[in-house]
C-alpha cells in the first residue's frame, strides 16, 4: 500500500448550499478512506436532480487547522469532503 | 420587606405577593418557518395526503428513540471482538445483525483505545445518528459545542468533566455530510464477568458521542 493521497480543499467561497465548511477551506490533509458516491447536496438542495460525487474522509492535523493556536497539533480532525471540493497534490 | 407594600400594584414592581420576581414567561412569536410548517402539515391533512394521527404517530415514535439500541451495539463489540472488527469496517451492515434497521443512516463506528479518544460533532448543523442514539441533546445543536470542539476538543471535554493526558491523541469527527458516527467508549475495566445486558447500562449517550466515557463500577 501507498502513501495515503495527500489534499488540498479548494479555497471556493461560492454562495448557497455548500457542505464543506469555512475553516476547512484551502487546508491540506490526506484521505482517510473513501465513501463512494452520494448525491451531490449542492444541487439536492435546490430541489435539482442531483448528480452523484465521490465522497471522501479527509484527515487533518490541528497544527494545519489551527496553527499555533492549537491544543495539541497532533490531534486529529476528520471530516467527509466532495470530491469536486478537493484537489490532489503530488507527492514529490 | 415587600410585604409590607400593599397599597401598589405588584405588577408594577414585578413581585409575586410573597416578593419574589416572577420569571417571565417564555412565549414569543412564532418564527416564519413555523408558520410555514404549520401551514404545509394543514395544507396536507386537509388534502387528505397524510392524517393528523399519522403525524402524531411519528412524532411520538421518534421521541421514544433513545440510546438504547446504541448501547446493544457497543455492548456487542465488547463481548464478541469478531462483531467489533465488523463494525468498525462497516458500521450500516454490523447493526443489521442486532436488528437495527439503519433506515437512511450511515454509520462509521470509531473506537477508543488507552491512545485514541474520538469525539463527534456536526459543525454545519446537528447531523447525529439518531436511529441509534435517539433525539441529540440541547448541547449537540448549539453554536459554542459546535464551532469550539473542533478548535479546542481537550477544553470542551474537560468542561464535561473529561481531563485527557498528553498522551492520548484526540480525534473529532465533523459529520459534514452523509456519515453518522458511533463512538465505541473503551470497557472499563473489572467488568469482564458482566453479560451484555449488564454491559450495556454503562454506556450513555454521551460516552457514545465521545464527551464522556463509559461508567466505571
Amino acid at each position: 500500500m501507498g502513501q495515503p493521497q495527500r489534499v488540498r480543499v479548494k479555497d471556493w467561497h461560492p454562495p448557497g448550499h455548500i457542505r464543506a465548511p469555512h475553516y476547512l477551506r484551502g487546508k491540506t490533509g490526506e484521505i482517510e478512506r473513501e465513501l463512494g458516491p452520494f448525491a451531490n447536496p449542492e444541487e439536492l438542495a435546490y430541489g435539482h436532480k442531483a448528480s452523484r460525487r465521490r465522497l471522501l474522509r479527509v484527515r487533518f492535523t490541528m497544527g494545519e487547522l489551527w496553527g499555533a493556536e492549537a491544543e495539541n497539533p497532533a490531534d486529529i480532525l476528520e471530516a467527509e469532503i466532495y470530491e469536486h471540493w478537493l484537489d490532489p497534490i503530488n507527492a514529490t | 420587606m415587600p410585604h409590607d407594600h400593599h397599597d401598589h400594584s405588584h405588577e408594577t414592581d414585578g413581585l409575586s405577593p410573597s416578593g419574589h420576581p416572577y420569571q417571565p414567561d417564555q412565549d414569543h412569536k412564532i418564527t416564519r418557518w413555523q408558520t410555514m410548517e404549520i401551514a404545509m402539515r394543514e395544507l396536507l391533512i386537509e388534502k387528505g395526503i397524510i392524517t393528523a394521527a399519522e403525524i402524531t404517530a411519528t412524532v411520538e415514535q421518534m421521541d421514544r428513540r433513545s440510546p438504547a439500541d446504541g448501547a446493544k451495539v457497543v455492548a456487542r463489540a465488547w463481548v464478541d471482538p469478531a462483531f467489533k472488527a465488523r463494525l468498525l469496517e462497516n458500521g450500516t451492515e454490523a447493526i443489521r445483525e442486532l436488528g437495527v434497521e439503519p433506515g437512511v443512516l450511515k454509520l462509521i463506528a470509531v473506537e477508543n483505545t488507552s491512545a485514541v479518544h474520538n469525539v463527534v460533532v456536526c459543525t454545519l448543523c446537528s447531523c447525529y445518528p439518531r436511529n441509534l442514539l435517539g433525539l441529540p441533546p440541547d448541547w449537540y445543536k448549539q453554536r459554542a459545542y459546535r464551532s469550539r470542539v473542533v478548535k479546542t476538543p481537550r477544553k470542551v471535554l474537560s468542561e464535561f468533566g473529561l481531563e485527557l493526558p498528553d498522551s492520548v491523541q484526540v480525534r473529532v469527527h465533523d459529520s459534514t455530510a452523509d456519515m453518522r458516527y458511533l463512538v465505541v467508549p473503551q470497557r472499563p475495566d473489572g467488568t469482564d464477568g458482566m453479560d451484555e445486558t449488564a454491559l450495556a447500562d454503562l454506556v450513555s449517550r454521551d460516552a457514545m458521542i465521545g464527551v464522556a466515557v463509559a461508567r466505571h463500577l
